[in-house]
């Protein structure tokens, strides 16, 4: 863990409300980061394992029985915006990244290539 | 094994139920069946007829299965009368000379129309209506003539009254007996029946009796009425009743009524035992039934017998009709004259409303035994199951008729035995329903198709919707239509309170009417509503993040999450320069390129971040964005029409450019696709889209409801000969009350498949304004027209739109992406092909 460090990847108002951005991260990773309409921030994996596509930054956000959630915009599978767990499908779950603010901007903590 | 020779004599509608019947029981080949029938064509819906107006189509009548004769050895004369029965040798001889053997014969001849005895009956343009030749020669004699008159004001002079109205003919209905639909309908309701149909402009004289026919001086003929009343008029159509078709019977000796009508037994049997009667032709009882439904059990029961069950029996029918004449609703149900000893009637009658019900409750006021609705049949479906399963009334009588002071007489379905009869005319109860639900049929479509339930008057499909709600419910099958958790209503509902409330955004809606966050299945819907509604541009800061990847992108998303471009191509007619362009976009971004299903040009595989660049090329030269994207107006197909062909007679590729530029952008429930044709040849498959046009000497007829994709309709004439303004404005509101009512992602064909009402009701709204909602509807498209805007080039000036189309948010590009190159294009790697740079991370 003592690897791990906070990133930036962007400004606040870089992310309009209730939408999403991919984010590059090293060694060819992709992290979804959103930003809900209350103004919480959540960072996911970019790559839907479902198509193989990284698409997830433009999935529609919502919630479904009380978890937040994003859809793919590809097949539609939800995943849960705290835990990265799929709705659809117990066996999947995509790694999450902590996500703060500083002084207007953004970070993620990413641990550097394993 | 020895087989019997069963000889069918009618091919009509109980005919065809009998093979039906029959064939379903005889799985080891054991009859060799025989049938002649005196029509040119094999069994069609009778009931249906009046259709053959509106498409003139009398294949899509037909009551014959395809296959159905090979399958089951089935042989069928045409066009071939059976002239003599001899009983002894057990012959039929035919008008051809043949000589048929039987082991047993059914006589299913139906009836033939009674024209009364009145000097000039048969002078030429008088007509009857019961066959489609009478129809043709009703059509023909509807040229050049002005007037029509129809002698008989029961249940198919009125049918007929609204055919010669649909001609375009001023329509007079002749009725000697001092009320409508003598039969079904007391005093009180006939009046208002009348008053009704007077108003749609059809003259009503009851109390008239026709004397003579002769010559007129304006019109072809002059009817004369016996006082000094006279009528002119240039065809007359009588449907004075019916009478048993039963000459073969009463030529051979079988028992006949005093009245005609061959009698049977509750087998079916006439007084010969091996000749079976149904149908129209038999008289059970002492009566005949000039109903389908009652045929229908009579075949079934004498298929059964025939077959050798002997407790097979036909034990008389309900005479209940429930009927859309012109507009109005009429139903009568059991005893509607209150003929029982004892009986009570409540009556209500609202005249402003045009609404009259009367209730026929038994001497102890617990049984319903009879009732007459005009005006409002709504509640026909459960006041018929009151009376038909002999139930104990849910409270006062009075509240069966009354308007909804409270709530209507609750009567589940789930109140209903599973013995009740829920369809007639094709006699499944409700256990059929359930054990049919219980297989697997869980939509009313699969039910129908399964158990023929509503399949042939329609009366009572909306029962059979009730049964299947609760039964599913019951199952636990989530059947209520709200959008998903976030609100309790249907689309429908949101649109409703979208539009009175005013809203315009998301947030609004869910703070008034909803809860939670949304999801990805109301948010599209909420934003689709709020386009169809206010036309805002769907990048607007609000609206966004309601948009699908396609709609917040104007592309649609491929399976590698690259994009697609579509320019919009009206009519499918493009200039070469302007063909040029779009190959010269194309290979400068080397996109996959492909002509579409819609007669344009899709490029496949633009990068988000590519999407400006590339739009604002095609945007320079001319182009502006195809809504490929959206559930909205998609393309107007053209065929080349009058501009070259030599079968042309509009110019359809014009209008389906000016179709397409008027309802261009326009968002709905679903994608909406029309199409132009400039003549019947239909190059354009018009008649498999949302809208269809077709051209026509005088102008265009209108089609409406078709689907091509994954359950073809299709599409119904709706309205025919209309100039181009007529068309547009009746395009125009049919649109808005599609997207109006529609539920969400349902194409105009399901939706129009649910409509109650039908056709008819959609022609009564669209066409003649019922609801009133005409002016309402045309100011809604207006509003939509004028604030047309092209997405792309909105976008391409705004710089803060702009910023949204990039893939990282912290770099350019996306280096994730691997193609291959196949037949001269590139296409996404299918993930074998891939160079495995994830997992080495
Ligand atoms: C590109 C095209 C196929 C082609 O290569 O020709 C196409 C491509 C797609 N069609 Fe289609 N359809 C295309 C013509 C058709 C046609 C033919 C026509 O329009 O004449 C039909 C049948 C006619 C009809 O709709 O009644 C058709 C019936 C469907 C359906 C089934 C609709 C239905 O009511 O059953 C879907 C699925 C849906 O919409 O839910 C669909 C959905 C799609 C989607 C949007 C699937 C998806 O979600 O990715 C495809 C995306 C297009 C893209 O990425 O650009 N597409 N699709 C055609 C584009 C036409 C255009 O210029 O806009
Ligand atoms: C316009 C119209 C609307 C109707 N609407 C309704 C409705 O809403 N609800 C309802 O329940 N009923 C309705 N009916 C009545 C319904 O159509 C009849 O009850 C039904 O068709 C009776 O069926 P059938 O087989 O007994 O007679 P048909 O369908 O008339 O068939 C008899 C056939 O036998 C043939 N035939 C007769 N004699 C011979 C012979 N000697 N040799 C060979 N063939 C012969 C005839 O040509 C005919 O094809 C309507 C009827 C019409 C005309
Ligand atoms: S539909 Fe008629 S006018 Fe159009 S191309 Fe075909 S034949 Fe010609
Ligand atoms: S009652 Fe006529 S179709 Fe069901």
């Amino acid at each position: 863990m003592m690897n791990e460090q906070w990133r930036a990847v962007c400004r606040l108002d870089d992310i309009e409300p209730e939408t999403g951005v991919g984010v590059r991260l090293p060694d060819h990773r992709q992290a979804a980061l959103f930003r809900t309409r209350d103004d919480r921030l959540f960072a996911l994996d970019n790559h839907d394992p479902f198509s193989h596509a990284n698409v997830l930054a433009r999935g529609l956000l919502g919630s479904l029985q009380g978890r937040r959630v994003v859809a793919s915009p590809i097949y539609k599978q939800h995943f849960c915006l705290d835990t990265g767990q799929c709705l659809e499908d117990e066996g999947v779950r995509l790694s999450v990244y902590p996500v703060r603010v500083s002084q207007g901007q953004v970070e993620l903590l990413v641990e550097p290539s394993p | 094994m020895n087989e019997q020779k069963v000889l069918l004599i009618g091919h009509g509608m109980v005919g065809q139920r009998f093979l039906e019947a029959l064939t379903a029981r005889d799985t080891g080949r054991r009859y060799r069946i025989t049938v002649l029938g005196e029509e040119p064509r094999p069994a069609y819906d009778r009931v249906g007829l009046t259709r053959y107006f509106a498409d003139r189509d009398a294949a899509a009548l037909s009551l014959l299965p395809d296959g159905f004769l090979e399958e089951h050895g089935i042989e069928l004369k045409l066009g071939t009368r059976a002239e003599h029965i001899d009983r002894q040798a057990r012959t039929v001889r035919t008008d051809s000379g043949e000589t048929l053997h039987y082991d047993k014969l059914v006589l299913a001849t139906g009836s033939y129309p009674f024209v009364p005895p009145i000097d000039g009956n048969d002078r030429d343009h008088c007509f009857v209506y019961r066959t489609i030749e009478d129809l043709d020669a009703i059509i023909a004699g509807g040229e050049g003539a002005r007037v029509g008159a129809v002698v008989g004001g029961g249940l198919l002079g009125l049918e007929a009254a609204k055919a010669l109205h649909d001609l375009g003919l001023e329509t007079h209905v002749v009725e000697f007996a001092p009320r409508l639909m003598a039969v079904q309908v007391d005093d009180a309701g006939g009046g208002l029946l009348r008053d009704k149909i007077q108003d749609l402009g059809v003259t009503v004289h009851t109390g008239t009796g026709t004397r003579a026919i002769v010559d007129g001086q304006d019109h072809r003929h002059r009817m004369d009425f016996g006082d000094d009343r006279h009528l002119e008029t240039d065809l007359i159509v009588f449907s004075a009743g019916i009478r048993p078709q039963d000459t073969l019977a009463r030529e051979c000796g079988l028992s006949l009524g005093e009245r005609g009508g061959v009698m049977i037994d509750d087998h079916c049997l006439t007084s010969d035992p091996d000749i079976y009667a149904i149908g129209e032709v038999a008289l059970w009882d002492n009566r005949v039934f000039g109903l389908v439904a009652p045929g229908y059990q009579m075949a079934e029961a004498a298929a059964a017998h025939l077959d050798g069950d002997r407790e097979a029996a036909f034990r008389g029918a309900d005479m209940s009709t429930k009927l859309k004449l012109m507009g109005v609703d009429v139903a009568s149900i059991g005893d509607a004259h209150g003929a029982t000893p004892g009986a009570r009637s409540t009556v209500f009658m609202d005249q402003a409303a045009g609404v009259y019900k009367k209730a026929v409750v038994s001497e102890c006021g617990k049984k319903l035994l009879g009732a007459v609705l005009v005006g409002d049949a709504a509640d026909y479906g459960t006041l018929l199951q009151l009376c038909l399963n002999d139930m104990d009334l849910p409270g006062d009588a009075a509240a069966l008729v009354a308007p909804a002071a409270g709530e209507a007489p609750a009567l589940g379905a789930d109140a209903l035995p599973d013995t009740a009869q829920i369809c007639s005319c094709n006699n499944v109860s409700k256990g059929d329903l359930c054990a049919a639900i219980d297989a697997g049929c869980h939509s009313v479509g699969e039910l129908k198709a399964e158990t023929r339930a509503s399949a042939t008057c329609g009366g009572c499909a909306a029962l059979v919707k009730q049964v299947l709600d609760t039964e599913l419910e019951k199952r636990g099958v989530a059947v209520n239509n709200h959008v998903c958790e976030h609100f309790a209503h249907s689309r429908q509902e949101l649109y409703h309170l979208v539009r009175v409330d005013g809203i315009r955004t998301f947030e609004e809606l869910l703070a008034r009417h909803g809860s939670g966050h949304g999801c990805d299945v109301c948010k599209p819907t909420v934003a689709s509503i709020l386009a169809s509604c206010w036309n805002e541009h769907v990048l607007d800061p609000a609206l966004a993040g309601l948009q699908d990847t396609n709609d917040y992108f104007m592309a649609n998303m491929q399976r590698d999450g690259t994009y697609s471009v579509v320019p919009r191509v009206p009519g499918g007619e493009i200039t070469p320069d302007k063909l040029i362009v779009i190959g010269e976009v194309a290979r400068k971004y080397d996109l996959y390129t492909k002509i579409t299903g819609g007669q344009r040009v899709d490029l496949f595989g633009a990068r988000v971040d590519q999407l400006p660049a590339i739009w604002r090329e095609l945007i320079d030269a001319g182009f502006e964005s195809g809504h490929a994207y959206g559930k909205a107006m998609r393309t107007v197909k053209s065929c080349v029409g009058s501009t070259w062909c030599r079968y042309g007679v509009q110019d359809s590729v014009a209008m389906s450019i000016r179709l397409e530029e008027r309802y261009r952008g326009l968002r709905g429930p679903h994608k909406i696709k029309m199409a132009v044709s400039g003549c019947t040849r239909e190059c354009a498959e018009a008649q498999s889209k949302d809208v269809g046009v077709i051209a026509t000497e005088k102008g265009w007829n209108l089609y409406v409801c078709g689907n091509g994709g994954m359950r073809p309709r299709h599409a119904e004439l709706f309205a025919a000969d209309l100039d181009d303004d007529q068309l547009i404005r009746a395009i125009d509101r049919f649109l808005m009350f599609y997207i109006r009512t529609a539920d969400r992602l349902q194409r105009t064909a399901a939706w129009r498949e649910n409509l109650e009402g039908g056709l008819d009701y959609l022609k009564a709204v669209i066409l003649e304004d019922s609801l009133g909602l005409g002016e309402e509807l045309d100011a809604q498209m207006a509003h939509i027209v004028e604030t047309y805007q092209c997405e792309w080039r909105a976008t391409l000036a705004d710089p803060e739109k702009l910023k949204r189309f990039r893939h990282f948010v912290n770099d350019e590009g996306d280096d994730d992406l691997v193609y291959v190159r196949e037949r001269e294009q590139r296409r996404p790697a299918y993930p074998h092909e891939r160079i495995p740079v994830l997992e080495d991370a």
